[in-house]
């Protein structure tokens, strides 16, 4: 099954997407365009993962990590489908990541590998910006770059795990206005769902609805303002993003920032 | 002041630890949003530092805050127990005055900064020591019960000025470590605008201006008080991860 969160008519409902069709728990059913899409589920504790495929490491001259490299993000950054990222003006590299999103079911702490499928509720696609401009080498990567507002997309829906039947070989494929510039799969992921499953809760206690977004492959390309982003996960769904300039947020020139010691 | 609703769903191991007083829910009460800390903002932890600032791995001074999230499982209250993991002998008792969120506040002021704030509070930023700050430090940060938070919320405006608060680490009842907010790298306000210009914090949220160079260490058994000037104490014990009742032995 697939379930999503959508505003329609001044509310917040769940909905069921059956063959195309949304249904709204009240009975409505309604169009892909007449609905606002929110996260499908409400963000609380999200972890990400960097450098979680080889040829991405390599891509960015880093080594694959012998632990995983993991980061939170904040309920702030994230939006759903069809909604709008900003690009500062100031930025030169900012990269979509087309990112399989784990959802936790349940509380999970010092699960094993093994058993680790059965704390998993389902999946939904993520596509988790960067803005290489702003990398700073403290706690990296660090927030300026990575929890900015808009700049965590997820949905459309999330996919009951039942329904997939192998998450760890999904093709992941990104879009920018139609054309595709990212290919990928589940499957080459150096740190798989088990294993972080297995080390995340080897030391600290996971809940229903925390995240897990599990990593980019290679394709990582600039983005422009006005350009359609389309991640896109076998199985799972196709993420529609779009790039929207300072200006639709009223800011005129985006905030310098001076060093204070 | 406003009694601190924690909504943590690892209470239930909380209030067995003793924390129900803090952790009970009246009509004043503020649920506690997400919990962001603010790295090397006391002038004293820049300078421990010194040139290796300009060294790989950091190759210079930071420019925005640095910050990092406390996650929900972090979350404890007053008098709950801290759990040592085992394999850990000390923990870091990290001493931060707590901003408590009371608007939604997106690309602040500084001028207009404080408006945003409900109130303060006093946070433990309990840590595995590491040395490194390169990676984020979620395994030696984001333990469970490594974020008590309270007593209390003090209302912004029974604090004349946040920016020159004495913030002092007590361990059984020895001083060990005393600061204060005067020597923050960012004021109060100027680290609110430079959050808010890239990331909107809501109701709730608490933002923690830092954590004063040389913390001190703490073993299983220590009484760890946290007293900031106006606002209060906040006191915790550490325990032996595998004592706590449902905690990580399951």
């Amino acid at each position: 099954m697939k379930t999503a969160r959508v505003a329609y008519g001044g509310a917040i409902h769940q909905a069921v997407i059956k063959d195309e069709e949304i249904r709204l728990q009240d009975g409505r059913v309604v169009e892909e365009q007449e609905v606002v899409w929110l996260p499908p589920v409400e963000p609380r504790t999200v972890f990400a993962l960097g450098l979680n495929f080889a040829d991405h490491a390599a891509e960015l001259a880093f080594k694959a990590p012998e632990e995983p490299l993991v980061f939170l993000k904040g309920p702030n950054t994230f939006i759903g489908h069809n909604a709008e990222t900003r690009r500062p003006s100031d930025v030169t590299f900012m990269h979509y990541e087309c990112e399989l999103a784990v959802v936790i079911g349940r509380p999970a702490r010092n699960v094993k590998k093994e058993d680790a499928y059965d704390y998993v509720k389902g999946y939904t696609v993520a596509n988790d910006y960067a803005l290489r401009d702003y990398l700073e080498n403290y706690y990296r990567p660090n927030l300026r770059v990575k929890n900015r507002d808009t700049c965590t997309v997820i949905g459309p829906w999330l996919v009951d795990a039942a329904d997939v039947k192998d998450p760890m070989n999904l093709t992941m494929r990104t879009y920018v206005n139609g054309k595709l510039t990212q290919e990928g799969s589940t499957k080459d992921m150096i740190f798989d769902i088990p294993a972080l499953i297995e080390y995340l809760s080897s030391f600290m206690t996971l809940n229903e609805n925390d995240i897990i977004l599990t990593g980019t492959p290679h394709g990582t390309v600039d983005t422009a303002i006005g350009d359609e982003v389309v991640t896109e996960i076998e199985s799972i769904g196709k993420l529609v993003n779009t790039i929207v300039s300072d200006e639709v947020f009223s800011i005129e020139q985006p905030k310098e920032l001076t060093v204070r010691r | 002041m406003t009694e601190v609703q924690i909504r943590n769903v690892n209470l239930r191991r909380d209030i067995r630890g003793k924390a129900g007083e803090t952790a009970s829910i009246s009509r004043n009460s503020i649920e506690i949003g997400t919990v962001y800390g603010t790295l090397l903002n006391y002038q004293g932890t820049l300078a421990a530092l010194g040139d290796a600032v300009n060294e790989a791995p950091y190759k210079a001074p930071p420019k925005a805050p640095v910050l990092y999230i406390k996650p929900v499982n972090t979350v404890s209250g007053h008098q709950a127990p801290i759990p040592v993991p085992h394999g850990t002998d000390q923990l870091e008792v990290g001493a931060a005055l707590g901003l408590v969120i009371g608007k939604v506040a997106t690309r602040v002021t500084e001028q207009d900064a404080l408006d945003y704030v409900a109130g303060f509070t006093i946070v433990n930023d309990v840590s595995i020591p590491h040395t490194s700050f390169y990676r984020p430090a979620i395994s030696q940060k984001s333990r469970d019960g490594f974020c008590p938070i309270g007593p209390y919320i003090v209302e912004r405006e029974a604090i004349d000025n946040a920016d020159a608060l004495t913030v002092k680490v007590s361990i059984n009842g020895e001083i060990r470590q005393e600061n204060t907010t005067a020597n923050l790298v960012r004021s109060v306000a100027r680290l609110l605008e430079d959050v808010t210009d890239f990331m909107t914090l809501h109701p709730g949220d608490i933002l923690l201006v830092g954590v004063p160079e040389n913390p001190p260490l703490a073993k299983v058994g220590d009484v760890v008080r946290i007293e900031i000037d106006g606002i209060g104490y906040l006191e915790n014990t550490l325990v032996n991860e595998s004592d706590i009742d449902g905690g990580a032995s399951q």
